[in-house]
């Protein structure tokens, strides 16, 4: 086990470092930042010796794979460089929206378990009836309509025709509805299906066969021979989830004008900010790794069939 | 009285029985909504009821035919600038499909040879492949894309090049798999035993097993790979605007939501038909060609 951890580290460091190289080439090809301060042809306001000061003020003046290397070494120190529309350090600037988005996703995240464990076990128990088809069909639209779309449609029925919920930014509990919806519909789905069918599986096993035969209750049986037993799949595939909530974030924060990091990423690229766009990516990606990687852990600590070492 | 089972009978039920196992075991309804896609897509000037690009201000924003004030010319409704959205969801189609297919016939190649070199030849390659698939899944796609198209602007070529470097890893992953089992199997062993060269096998032997495999997860993802491309669309960071994709239209239609709901329903109502249809039917090929792959 603890073999498999060093091993999963290790290659998490290397997908890393291809991550940090990857963006950090990208926002540099978005040409010069100097234009977002000062003008090349306006003589009047700046003259060359203050574009060149500039310049190596931010680092420009040197080769590319140095002013990585300088980038690499401050970011490691936790300084990602000063954002160039909020002239502030990127990590500060990404932890003001760190709230607002973690607020979010742990809200979609909590909706998404409650709601797609529960229909999913529902779905498997009555299966080929009423319950059934209701669960599938919400899972068949969940994956199915763009997020962005389901968010508009809420809008225009809950906010615009109903007038019961508000349409953006953040306030109390009634601001999170439509938002959480958009969000945690797609994953709540996923879950859906993904409970349902090893719900299934296990309810066909011997063990589970054995339990009824034996004359356990019913409630007893699914409880606790067959929910716990199909839960091993899902549990790992939660942290995909938690993960997956990237793609998300960026369409629900913009269509509800949340304040949050996947709004900020938006405009960070489109002001062509590059300190804080390759924070965010480093950020994001960070993220990612790190759920996948306490998802691959748990789900050996869960399930001792599971062997690492090959 | 003796009951006599006679299954002739049971079979010769009703036409209605008949045709509910019918419909019930095949997935004619998603079917019939990818070949109208298809048909639509190929034939799109000669179907589509007006022009795509150009609108008349003064027929802008009428509503659906059914709804008061609707003009028989445009079935459903017309947009802010008046371009009929009937005709902007056909020419639309032409545009998602068009993506959807080159990009999984690049996707899948990529995936499909790349899965299979690192299955095959193992060692330092294994691990290459297998790490670029690690920073595949760990890339944050919408962060890279955005910066992208802002970088190169936003253009067909880049969209395929980006959704084709999201799209080849799945593939990748599990066409590895496949072949790790399938190198180990009696055939292949025989193979070698009788003089095959390695790419001989690697091509002859094992590519023919991965095609259920790989046939299965394609269609999954087509689904995917739709609703992705209308994220990207709908961000602003897919095609440039006048192009119909159906992101677009659902973005552009966004400010009018309260004065007229159609201009964004019927878009994103196409798109999640779409979806709908391809993981439907992705669902029954793999149920049909190999149950195994029920995680996927």
């Amino acid at each position: 086990m603890s073999r498999f951890i060093v091993r999963r580290f290790a290659a998490m460091i290397l997908v890393m470092v291809l991550l940090t190289m990857i963006v950090f080439g990208l926002s540099h090809a978005t040409g010069d930042p100097r234009y977002m301060y000062m003008s090349e042809y306006s003589t009047g306001s700046t003259s060359a010796e203050m574009w060149e000061a500039q310049g190596k003020r931010l680092g420009l003046d040197k080769p590319l794979h140095i002013q990585y290397g300088l980038w690499l070494g401050r970011s490691l120190k936790g300084d990602f460089g000063t954002s160039l529309t909020y002239n502030k350090n990127s990590i500060d600037v990404i932890s003001e929206g760190l709230t607002g988005t973690l607020q979010l996703t742990s809200v979609s995240f909590v909706f998404a378990i409650l709601l797609g464990v529960p229909l999913g076990v529902l779905s498997a128990v009555k299966r080929a009836t009423f319950w059934d088809y209701l669960g599938r069909s919400f899972a068949l639209i969940g994956q199915s309509a763009p997020p962005f779309w389901i968010a508009i449609v809420c809008i225009f029925v809950f906010a615009v025709y109903l007038g019961w919920l508000p349409t953006s930014r953040r306030g109390d509990w009634t601001h999170y509805v439509l938002p959480v919806i958009t969000l945690g519909w797609m994953p709540a789905s996923a879950l859906l299906r993904l409970v349902r069918s090893s719900t299934l599986e296990v309810l066909d096993s011997e063990f589970v066969k054995l339990a009824k035969a034996k004359g356990v209750s019913n409630t007893t049986v699914i409880w606790k021979h067959a929910f716990r037993n199909s839960l091993i799949a899902p549990l790992t595939f939660t942290m995909v989830l938690l993960a997956g909530f990237l793609t998300g974030t960026v369409v629900t924060e913009t269509v509800f004008a949340w304040p949050g990091l996947g709004r900020m990423a938006v405009r960070a690229a489109l002001n062509m900010d590059f300190p804080l766009i390759t924070a965010l990516a480093m950020v994001f990606g960070l993220m990612f790794l790190f759920t996948s990687f306490i998802a691959d852990v748990i789900y050996g600590l869960v399930d001792p069939r599971i062997r690492y070492d090959r | 009285m003796t009951v006599k089972f006679d299954i002739n009978t049971l079979q010769q039920d009703s036409l209605w029985a008949k045709s509910v196992l019918f419909v019930r075991s095949y997935p004619i309804l998603p079917v019939v909504i990818v070949l109208t896609l298809v048909i639509c897509g190929i034939f799109a000037p000669l179907v589509a009821p007006n022009h795509p690009l150009e609108g008349e201000l003064e027929n802008r924003q009428l509503p659906p035919v059914w709804l008061e004030g609707g003009s028989s010319q445009y079935l459903l409704g017309t947009d802010h600038i008046g371009r009929g959205i009937l005709t902007r969801i056909i020419f639309g189609a032409r545009i998602s499909l068009t993506i959807s297919v080159v990009v999984l016939i690049g996707g899948v190649a990529l995936g499909t040879i790349a899965g299979l070199v690192a299955g095959y030849i193992g060692g330092i390659l294994d691990e290459i492949v297998m790490r670029l698939v690690d920073f595949t899944f760990a890339m944050p796609f919408i962060v890279v894309a955005l910066v992208a198209s802002v970088v190169w602007g936003q253009s067909m070529t880049l969209m395929i090049i980006l959704l084709v470097l999201f799209t080849w890893a799945p593939f990748a992953r599990q066409v590895r798999a496949e072949t790790l089992l399938l190198k180990s199997s009696d055939y292949v062993s025989l193979a070698r035993v009788a003089g095959a060269s390695g790419p001989r096998i690697a091509f002859r032997h094992i590519l023919p097993g991965l095609v259920n495999t790989v046939m299965v997860l394609s269609s999954l993802q087509v689904g995917n790979l739709i609703l992705t491309e209308s994220v990207l669309s709908f961000l602003g960071i897919g095609l440039p605007p006048p192009a119909p994709t159906w992101g677009t239209m659902v973005s552009e239609g966004r400010q009018y939501v309260s004065t007229a709901w159609w201009l964004c329903f019927f878009p994103g109502f196409a798109i999640m038909l779409v979806v709908f249809s391809m993981n439907f039917f992705g669902d029954w090929l793999r149920d049909k060609l190999d149950p195994r792959l029920r995680q996927l």
